[in-house]
């Protein structure tokens, strides 16, 4: 049995050129992207000139052109359709929407073509699309601004998921998704959309349908994604000086899920808890709660714990930080288990 | 007028075409196939629409337009796979030049102006036409798609038959405009409303619309007054919402009966050509009729084997698992 263990992220970033941000780290995929394939274009609402809502798009309707990064009308649906249609016709579609609750006028484009148009066509029409979704809380962003739709996502066929937690995988995975011959709903954590690390440009860190152990540890396994990867850490953290030794998995593929890498370390530390902002009851964890238990059981010395969102509409600004999960939280789940 | 020759191939194909809708209805009846939309009644849209494509161009068809495919040379089995249950697209859209045929209403009209742009960002003189019902102008997707048409300038163009119902909904609900056409100028495009079963008119229509699409003069929007004559499909009831002296007086307009009369007075269509037309339709519902007979080997692993470009672990356990269920199943059935 291999354990995909990644003891190397240090090391990558040891050598890597100045610090950009998540946002910046996106920007620059995209660029690199569309300079090496003519056939990659980026539309959506607002991301020409002005850039995107986030600047994830910035100077590059100037750079490559306003028929290669244009202002579409105001549509999600009319966007996703669109994109279809040009991925049907050999292009490379990257498209925004604008926010998580936005996308989901799109959301039959999405289900009921984007994701099975290879299968009903036994394969003769691939749509290699990215469709980008700002998504999650954290930032005090008003109704229909904070959602954390990953399990619509994940519970379709035909769709590949993934979120990135740092500036390097944001990058890379981007660049990953954009040369994947299968549709992928590209989840960005627009709270962590500003924070800074070095990107190593040379070589991807892993590949797309990986997750990552970026922390390691003996006695639990937390399993994070997105937005949530911090708060994993920082209860790592927290828990070191309890002497508790917690193992932390950034997930970043959520669909397909990575049972390899999850279940090498649940098996060496007996106990997994998973963490999202998303309601918890039919979210993403009660899948990756249920998958591990069936295939790792005999390991487990105690029921998985999700550590999630209320089961209630996202909360206004001033109530969030109240719904969303905390390294505190996550230690206080923890601490439910018999030790 | 379009010329006598091509006046004659659309007549053929529009008597290819009932024979084919006819006789797929019936087997349908027999519990052939799980369903089958009938286009009888609209073949002057369909025809008119399927003829005028270029090679290149592409067609983006909904479950009605069957005999539009027919028409372009997809065969008889192939269109039939989906209604039989084969599989949901049964010919290889690369190689027809035409799209899956879309259930989810108006959503392919979209991918019809994505698929147009994409050939005029490349300078490719090649138009799309998308098919629309009456009641699919309703939805939202299809507003969406002639304004981004409109806006793009794209080369599409849009073929509404307004066959008078949405399953049983008809069209006074559906809109209170003059005509769909009339919807044209709010976006910036031209509108046609054309006698949906006049296929000359549609053809010469729809053959304008496509040079102007491919000569970059944008999308248009044309509206075929027509009318479903059949059932919305077999397991339909249309005495629950319509009466028989309403399709009576739409029997008096039919398509084929209008073009067939005008070839004959104009001396084109003679006995021999019209006796040698039937006996193609016969042939071509022979042909449909044994091609259903046959059944196709379906392969349930199959299911697993298209679903992803890239190959994922999960999905070969839940193939492997299938194939281990389909082996015992077998060996019961041989001890
Ligand atoms: C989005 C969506 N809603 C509902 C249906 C169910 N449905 C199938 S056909 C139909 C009527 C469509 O009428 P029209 O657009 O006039 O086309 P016609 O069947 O008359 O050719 C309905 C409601 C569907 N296929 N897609
Ligand atoms: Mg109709």
């Amino acid at each position: 049995m291999t354990i995909a263990h990644d003891t190397n992220v240090t090391a990558a970033v040891a050598q890597a050129p100045a610090s950009v941000t998540l946002a910046g780290a996106l920007n620059s995929a995209l660029a690199d992207a569309m300079s090496e394939d003519d056939s990659v274009v980026v539309f959506g609402e607002d991301v020409g000139p002005l850039g995107g809502v986030f600047r994830v798009t910035d100077g590059l309707s100037a750079r490559f052109g306003d028929d290669r990064v244009w202002d579409s009308p105001l549509a999600e649906a009319g966007i996703v359709g669109t994109a279809i249609g040009m991925a049907m016709n050999g292009m490379r579609p990257v498209i925004e929407m604008q926010f998580d609750a936005f996308s989901y006028p799109a959301f039959q484009q999405i289900t009921s073509h984007l994701a099975k148009m290879r299968n009903r066509t036994k394969g003769a029409l691939e749509l290699p699309v990215v469709v980008r979704i700002p998504y999650a809380g954290g930032i005090g962003g008003v109704e229909h601004h904070s959602d954390s739709s990953e399990a619509y996502w994940t519970h379709t066929p035909g769709l590949t998921v993934v979120t990135p937690s740092n500036p390097s995988d944001a990058y890379w995975m981007l660049r990953q998704a954009i040369s994947s011959n299968d549709p992928v709903i590209f989840l960005e954590p627009k709270s962590r959309y500003w924070m800074k690390d070095a990107v190593d440009h040379s070589t991807p860190a892993a590949p797309l349908d990986r997750a990552r152990v970026i922390r390691t540890g003996t006695d639990v396994t937390l399993l994070a994604y997105g937005p949530t990867v911090k708060t994993a850490m920082d209860a790592a953290a927290l828990a070191e000086l309890e002497d508790l030794s917690i193992e932390v998995i950034d997930l970043r593929t959520l669909s397909p899920f990575d049972d390899e890498t999850v279940g090498g370390s649940v098996r060496k530390t007996t106990r997994a808890a998973v963490i999202h902002e998303a309601a918890q009851f039919g979210g993403y964890g009660a899948e990756v709660a249920a998958r591990v238990t069936e295939r790792n059981f005999f390991h487990l010395a105690a029921p998985i714990l999700r550590i999630a969102g209320f089961d209630v509409p996202f909360p206004s600004p001033k109530l969030e930080e109240y719904f969303l999960p905390t390294a505190e939280r996550v230690l206080a789940a923890l601490d439910t288990w018999e030790w | 007028m379009p010329e006598a020759g091509i006046l004659l191939d659309l007549y053929r194909r529009m008597v290819l075409a009932r024979r084919f809708d006819v006789q797929v209805t019936a087997l349908t009846r027999q519990g052939r196939l799980a369903t089958y939309p009938s286009g009888l009644g609209q073949e002057a849209c369909e025809i008119a629409a399927a003829a005028a494509l270029a090679d290149d161009d592409w067609l983006f068809p909904t479950y009605r337009d069957s005999i539009a495919l027919l028409a372009r040379g997809v065969k008889a089995v192939e269109i039939l796979s989906f209604f039989r249950g084969d599989w949901h697209s049964g010919f290889d859209p690369k190689q027809r030049r035409i799209a899956p045929q879309s259930t989810p209403l108006a959503t392919q009209a979209l991918h019809a102006v994505g698929f147009a742009t994409a050939s005029k960002m490349r300078h490719e003189s090649v138009a799309t036409l998308a098919f629309l019902g009456d009641g699919a102008t309703s939805e939202g997707e299809a507003h969406e798609a002639f304004n981004f048409a409109a806006v793009w300038q794209a080369p599409t163009v849009f073929v509404v038959q307004n066959n008078g119902y949405a399953i049983s909904v008809p069209f006074s609900k559906q809109s209170r405009a003059r005509t769909l056409a009339d919807k044209a100028i709010g976006y910036g495009m031209p509108g046609h409303f054309v006698d949906g079963n006049d296929v000359a008119a549609m053809y010469a229509v729809i053959t304008d619309a496509l040079d102007r699409a491919r000569n970059g003069g944008g999308p248009t929007l044309i509206e075929g007054l027509t009318y479903r004559m059949e059932a919305h499909t077999n397991s339909d009831d249309p005495s629950r919402y319509r009466g028989d002296e309403e399709v009576e007086r739409w029997r008096v307009l039919d398509p084929i009966a209008r073009i067939e009369s005008y070839l004959i007075r104009e001396g084109a269509l003679t006995e021999k050509l019209r006796a040698e037309i039937a006996d193609a339709a016969e042939q071509l519902a022979a042909e449909t009729r044994d091609a259903m007979n046959e059944s196709p080997h379906l392969d349930p692993l199959e299911l697993f084997d298209h679903v992803y470009a890239t190959p994922r672990a999960a999905l070969a356990e839940q193939r492997d698992y299938l194939a281990t269920e389909l082996e015992s199943s077998e060996a019961r059935h041989l001890s």
